[in-house]
């Protein structure tokens, strides 16, 4: 069936896929903005423990998805792989680290014998609360703004900066969505306490942070929304190929593409819901709400980047270098044959959310985690 | 295209991709046995209800849980180490290795990570029948997350399935059926996992016999032997029948590589196997007249020939008629190889120039030459050879591939005996009388990851200075970075992996000294 698709149907459906795995791996982030609470909202020992065995049986689905988006970002758009990990070198090893010391603090936090000592495997946690999302985030603002890199005949990459992706920081736009997300995640995280715990403190403690967070969030998405509306965007010739600025491309985009712009609003609409309820209707399930608009909104923002046209990986070094989902993706069989895979994320997500539910039913309390013979 | 490369920026990548794929490997063949291993124990709980059954699988279940996390850890970068230091690799074949890669998430990852959640906080929250499923969903996605990973590495020791398109400059997919199933994929995979199998039943019988020479928790360590034993003995046995299948394999599509770890220089009719050798110290270089392969060698006749093409008398070639070429049975030359690498080579570079001097009619005729039949055959299919400037390049480290080949298989007949001996001595309720063997049980257990190491170098080292056979070499692979960046990154890698290996050491032995403590309720701490 995906065989009598056009090469351009199936580019659109993978760049679709990949931006949805974008999109939940951001929503998922609350795991890791919930890390850099967990000294805010876990005054003790005991509180931090059950914040901590909270996120700790979520944090390998963040953790997964982050991998398969790489896996499939691979899959699909080989091209951007190759350009932006050897590129970005150190954007990307600086995000890996800070997450192969996430892998082992769950597990080795309250272990005899840990070596490094409780505090800094939940230090670690917060590093990789706090790096992850900024970095992440920062570095998918180069999708609206551009890198510093240029291909040669053979689509090698040749980084035109030292600092190999670390000059992304420069540019304000970039690092606003960085702190976006990290202040998103934050949120996010607060949400996820007050529906997952059973604590009267934490809860209180959790919903303040909904709000000293939302703030911030609010103002650095806003910044970025805006500013992203307001600038020049990379059009790509759909004939040729030819890659140039386009006065308001994003806005552009919106307008072309009605239904992404009905999504992100919806999704931003969530977002607020889920705050605003949690704050003045005290309502406790505030995450879904908020986590779903979070979904819908990244993944628009995604094919605002890609869709109409538009170069989803600009150079600003050289811009006929620029990626495209044309120009980077897999060839028409690869994408196909990845296309009937992609079949089967339907049933991994029913899986997921069927034991995600018989897990959560039951708030988690202090007396689970003390009981529990396996608990972090 | 042959721009100037850096050669210590080559070997400080492999360097790191050594490191960071090694560490890595040091947990992952635990994962996959102990995995098992807990299910089976598990199933017997479920059958029996006996809480003794319980007892033990918790008690693997939390050292599988230690291992497992660090696995994670050292396991991320491999996967964007593809990207951030082989990127022009992650181009040439990422049409067709970036599959395998993608599935592992979608089918694999997901699998293990939904499903260990619910093996380790579900036991109050799932019924007992849904608890053993998700245990054994465990130890089949991380199985299966081995499948997708191992052939992709198949793929790059045997690249199948794919054709060069010179406009996109990259191998295309051309039959997802031949990459999945290559007999270099299912050999890989089933060795690979068997042997995991392996160390993981030896993990469990050493450390249960410690505890029996401690003479603590005796009926908890019968019983975990007992599963370990007849685990262990059936996995021993498929190991070597498909290592033995692997070899064959080797032996037909990467000669070079099979040449180094049977050490064999010259090649023969009849070539007979050394079973064992010590290697001599001058130098054994196939260049050298006074070639003195071995100092001391123990040979079998005719045993390397029936092992590779299952013909006694088959001619194996060695290092010497791989690069200097060998007339009667048709092996070109290093340099022939090289020469006609170049050509390809620079008939990519003709159809790129004539490309972007707008010359449609030159571009498509050199096109269709570049993917005649002939060209394909006579010359693409050394393409990577062009990139070699010296032919003693393709040869491995052979010292290396040899020792640690020896290593592995000899390690691997002892653990057949380990385990029939394990198994024995547990029927028959001899095991405590056995102390020396108790305590050689646990100084198997280092033995058990010396093995596994010596078949990931056999693998990796011997393929070298391949990244794709005969399509692309390391320096061409290789991310054009600064060497000084590379090397950052490998000592900030060796020190935090260096530190968690330490931090997991030591729990783990804290809880193995702590050993399975049963709670009224039938839990453990």
């Amino acid at each position: 069936m995906f065989e009598s698709l056009s090469y351009l149907a199936l580019q659109q459906y993978w760049w679709v896929i990949v931006s949805l795995l974008g999109a939940l791996f951001v929503f998922l982030t609350f795991v890791q903005g919930g890390q850099t609470l967990i000294y805010t909202v876990g005054k003790n020992e005991t509180e931090r423990s059950l914040l901590v065995n909270t996120l700790g049986r979520k944090w390998e689905f963040t953790f997964t998805t982050l991998v398969t988006f790489g896996g499939a970002f691979f899959a699909s758009f080989p091209l951007f792989y190759a350009t932006s990990f050897g590129g970005a070198y150190w954007v990307w090893m600086a995000i890996l680290i800070f997450f192969v010391i996430q892998a082992v603090s769950y597990e080795y936090r309250k272990k005899p014998a840990n070596f490094l000592g409780t505090r800094t495997y939940e230090i670690f946690l917060v590093l990789n609360g706090a790096f992850g999302t900024i970095l992440v985030g920062t570095a998918v603002g180069t999708f609206f703004n551009g890198a510093m890199f240029s291909l040669n005949e053979m689509n090698n990459v040749q980084w035109e900066t030292p600092f190999r992706g670390l000059e992304a920081v420069l540019t304000f736009h970039n690092v606003a969505l960085g702190l976006a997300v990290f202040f998103l995640s934050r949120v996010l995280g607060a949400l996820y306490f007050i529906n997952s715990v059973e604590d009267a403190q934490v809860y209180e403690r959790s919903k303040k942070q909904v709000l000293v967070n939302a703030v911030p969030f609010l103002v650095f998405f806003l910044y970025f929304l805006i500013a992203l509306l307001l600038k020049d965007g990379f059009a790509v010739d759909p004939v040729t190929g030819a890659v140039s600025m386009e006065s308001y491309k994003y806005l552009h985009n919106l307008l072309a593409m009605p239904v992404v712009t009905i999504l992100l609003v919806v999704g931003v609409v969530g977002v607020l819901w889920g705050i605003f309820s949690t704050l003045f209707r005290a309502a406790q399930g505030g995450i879904w709400c908020a986590g779903g608009g979070t979904v819908l909104v990244v993944w628009m923002l995604f094919l605002l980047s890609g869709f109409n046209n538009t170069a989803f990986y600009p150079s600003i070094a050289d811009l006929q270098s620029s990626l495209t989902i044309q120009n980077a993706s897999s060839s028409h069989f690869t994408l196909t044959a990845m296309s009937y895979v992609s079949l089967f994320v339907p049933f991994v997500l029913a899986y997921i959310v069927w034991f995600w539910r018989a897990m959560n039913n039951k708030k988690i309390d202090v007396e689970e985690i003390t009981e529990d013979s396996h608990s972090y | 295209m042959l721009e100037a490369i850096d050669l210590s920026l080559v070997n400080w990548s492999r360097a790191q991709f050594a490191l960071t794929a090694m560490y890595h490997w040091i947990f992952v063949p635990l994962t996959l046995g102990l995995s098992f291993i807990i299910a089976f124990m598990e199933t017997i709980y479920v059958k029996t209800g006996n809480p003794e059954w319980k007892k033990i699988t918790k008690f693997w279940m939390t050292l599988f849980g230690i291992n497992f996390a660090i696995g994670v850890a050292t396991g991320i970068i491999l996967e964007f180490e593809f990207g951030t230091n082989w990127s022009n690799y992650s181009w040439f074949v990422g049409d067709i290795f970036g599959a395998p890669l993608a599935i592992e998430g979608i089918l694999a990852f997901f699998m293990e990570s939904t499903f260990i959640a619910i093996m380790f906080f579900g036991w109050k929250k799932v019924s007992k029948k849904v608890h053993l499923a998700a245990t054994w969903l465990t130890a089949i996605g991380a199985n299966l997350s081995a499948l997708w990973i191992l052939v992709a590495n198949a793929w790059m020791q045997m690249p199948v399935g794919m054709k060069f398109n010179p406009e996109t400059a990259r191998n295309e997919m051309e039959s997802f059926w031949d990459v999945l199933f290559s007999p270099m994929a299912v050999d890989k995979f089933l060795h690979t996992t068997s042997s995991g199998f392996v160390l993981a039943a030896i993990f469990v019988i050493g450390i249960s016999a410690w505890f029996i020479l401690k003479k603590r928790e005796i009926v908890f360590a019968r019983k975990s032997i007992l599963v370990a034993a007849v685990f262990g003995f059936l996995s021993s046995i498929y190991v070597v029948f498909t290592g033995d299948s692997s070899a064959r394999s080797v032996a037909q599509n990467q000669p070079m590589k099979f040449a180094a770890f049977e050490g064999l220089y010259n090649g023969s009719e009849g070539a007979g196997l050394i079973a064992m050798g010590i290697m001599s110290t001058t130098d054994s270089h196939h260049s050298n007249e006074n070639l003195m392969d071995f100092n001391v060698k123990l040979e079998i006749p005719n045993i390397l020939s029936y092992m590779a093409y299952m013909d006694w008398n088959a001619f194996v070639p060695g290092i010497n008629d791989l690069i200097e070429g060998n007339e009667k049975y048709g092996i070109l030359s290093a340099k022939e190889k090289m020469e006609r690498g170049k050509a390809a080579i620079l008939k990519l570079k003709e159809f790129k120039e004539a490309k972007a001097a707008g010359n449609a009619e030159l571009a498509s005729s050199i096109k269709a030459e570049f993917q005649s039949k002939d060209f394909q055959e006579n010359y693409f299919k050394y393409f990577g050879y062009g990139y070699i400037t010296d032919p003693n390049v393709l040869i491995p480290s052979v010292p290396l591939s040899f020792y640690s080949f020896h290593i592995m298989v000899a390690l691997g007949m002892y653990f057949i005996l380990f385990f029939f001996l394990s198994f024995l001595f547990t029927i028959k309720g001899k095991l405590e009388k056995h102390r020396k063997f108790l305590k050689l049980a646990i100084w198997t257990i280092p033995m058990a990851y010396i093995a596994s190491q010596c078949g990931w170098i056999v693998a990796e080292v011997g393929r070298q200075p391949w990244v794709i056979q005969d399509l692309m070499p390391t320096m061409a692979a290789v991310t054009k970075i600064s060497t000084s960046a590379v090397q950052v990154t490998f000592f900030l890698f060796a020190a935090i992996f260096t530190i968690l290996l330490i931090a997991e050491v030591k729990i783990m032995m804290r809880q193995i000294k702590i050993g399975p403590k049963i709670k009224e309720e039938g839990g453990h701490n």
